[in-house]
């Protein structure tokens, strides 16, 4: 495989007992590339992210990123990635500075540089005013863009988004993806995006992977998913690809405790 | 062993502790309570029955009483890390899951251990005075290997939990009795044969059998002991929490 690609996945499978999620998955991001990964509910996106990037150990397929193996290299994997999770990951109770120094440290980010890039990134986000806020008196849509600085502290080759833009209004969502797409051009940063705004993935993506049932189904720019499928925008395109059921999720106890708590929060 | 990752995480729990002043306050009620209820409640019985001051004798029990709460609480508190996403945040990091584990657990326990600070600070308002004052290294060292303890059990329980369900379960059947079959609130002499085993198999009453003989010179089993049994248990849970906590999925 021709080393201008920074994230190459062969064979990727993860069986859950019998059920298998990802089922024999192979795609690969060329460097400096933004690369949307598509699907309905329970495609087996999440699964994949969480694969690339260590956190599930896959039953079979081999993940290569950065030039390292993932089954063998998990820090060093680690180490080329930022990550921006599909749900939140910041600590409530500290500020937005104390979370960024927090992941500095995790990273064994050079203690010198630390304070500049800290507040270069805050800056970027346009969060530096807020740095000694709590995050939990942050909207959602700043926990995002912190969540994205944060991302980009450690200087990653790669950086995952999932689903970054849930929940947020219009004008959030254009700004976050006005700062990805400025990092992407000015560093040469790659960018792994998942999303369900098939107008978002169209804008932003060079090129976009449709995974349904663990199997990727299509795979091109938005303009040849389209033409593949002699439609006019990327909606009805990824509809013709992946059907118009609804996709039911099973809730796990993590969403039913996470339901609760909302509960006693109204309380 | 990342001794950075370890320390960061160790601050992190310091810095909310600290923060949340209203809970350090709120969760002193609870030994307040205890003290005056018991130790002024029983005070009178106990020295009619020739056992001397009660308050002497329950105040290393209350001690320690906190010390198990807010340590198996902080333990168990990753679930609460789990539940809004920052455990995903240390275990997506270069770091080995030993350090993040010792660092939870350290910074718990020394949370643990401050707070009992506190409540060995207000039990003087309450009449205590200790024999000793050397003794009162042997009576810290003692604490923080009960912190150590029941955080890393907090850990081990967070790590095998999916969700709170299961936390009344873990409070009635584990923490209280922990606490009220430990002898921290009763003397270990003449106890029904049955109950005798219950209470030497509870780890808690090595704890406050040190603590005892170091403030107040009264030790059931003999420091030597006493400090054998807390730290083995201490690496022993540790070892379990961190087995536990290395096979946690997100």
């Amino acid at each position: 495989m021709a080393t201008d690609h920074i994230l190459t996945v062969t064979n990727l499978t993860k069986r859950f007992g019998t059920f298998t999620a990802v089922d024999s998955v192979s795609f690969a991001v060329k460097r400096g590339e933004i690369f949307a990964f598509l699907g309905p509910n329970g495609a087996g996106k999440s699964t994949t992210i969480k694969m690339v990037t260590t956190l599930l150990s896959p039953t079979s397929g081999a993940i290569i990123l950065n030039g390292h193996e993932a089954a063998h290299h998990k820090d060093a994997v680690r180490k080329s990635l930022g990550i921006v999770f599909q749900d939140p990951s910041l600590d409530d109770d500290l500020t937005a500075q104390e979370n960024l120094e927090l992941h500095a440290a995790l990273y064994h980010t050079p203690v010198k540089e630390r304070a500049a890039r800290i507040e270069n990134l805050m800056t970027f986000v346009e969060l530096w005013d807020r740095r000694n806020s709590l995050v939990k008196t942050f909207s959602g849509g700043m926990k995002r863009r912190l969540e994205i600085a944060r991302g980009l502290l450690h200087h990653p080759h790669i950086l995952f988004l999932d689903e970054p833009t849930i929940g947020l209004d219009p004008q959030t969502r254009n700004h976050l993806w006005s700062y990805i797409k400025k990092v992407n051009r000015d560093e040469g940063m790659t960018v792994f995006l998942t999303t369900h705004y098939m107008e978002e993935a169209e804008r932003v993506a060079d090129r976009i992977a449709v995974i349904d049932h663990g199997k990727i189904i299509a795979e091109g720019t938005a303009g040849s998913l389209k033409k593949q499928t002699k439609q006019t925008n990327l909606e009805d395109a990824f509809l013709a690809l992946t059907g118009h059921a609804i996709r039911d999720e099973e809730a796990t106890g993590l969403d039913h405790m996470r339901a609760r708590h909302q509960m006693w929060r109204r309380h | 062993m990342d001794f950075s990752t370890i320390y960061i995480l160790w601050k992190r729990q310091l810095i909310k502790y600290f923060r949340s002043r209203s809970r350090i306050v709120g969760s002193l009620g609870q030994p307040i309570l205890f003290l005056v209820a018991f130790g002024f409640g029983f005070g009178g019985v106990y020295q009619r029955a020739g056992g001397g001051s009660y308050m002497e004798f329950l105040a290393p029990g209350i001690i320690l009483m906190s010390v198990l709460f807010t340590a198996v609480f902080s333990g168990i508190d990753l679930i609460w890390d789990r539940q809004f996403g920052f455990l995903k945040e240390t275990m997506v990091a270069p770091v080995p899951r030993l350090s993040i584990m010792l660092g939870k657990t350290l910074g718990g326990a020394t949370v643990a251990v401050i707070q009992g600070l506190i409540v060995f600070l207000l039990t003087f308002l309450f009449g205590f005075h200790i024999a000793s004052a050397p003794l009162l290294l042997v009576a810290f060292f003692a604490v923080v290997l009960v912190a150590i303890l029941f955080t890393s059990l907090g850990v081990a329980i967070a790590s095998t939990l999916e969700d709170m369900q299961g936390f009344q379960l873990i409070m009635n059947f584990l923490v209280m009795p922990t606490v009220f079959l430990s002898g921290a609130f009763f003397p270990l002499q003449g106890l029904p044969t049955l109950m005798e085993y219950v209470v030497k198999i509870d780890p808690l009453t090595y704890g406050v059998d040190a603590v005892r003989g170091a403030l107040i010179g009264i030790s059931s089993f003999g420091m030597a002991l006493d400090f054998a049994i807390l730290i083995g248990l201490s690496v022993a849970m540790l070892a379990i929490g961190s087995y536990l906590f290395e096979k946690v999925q997100i």
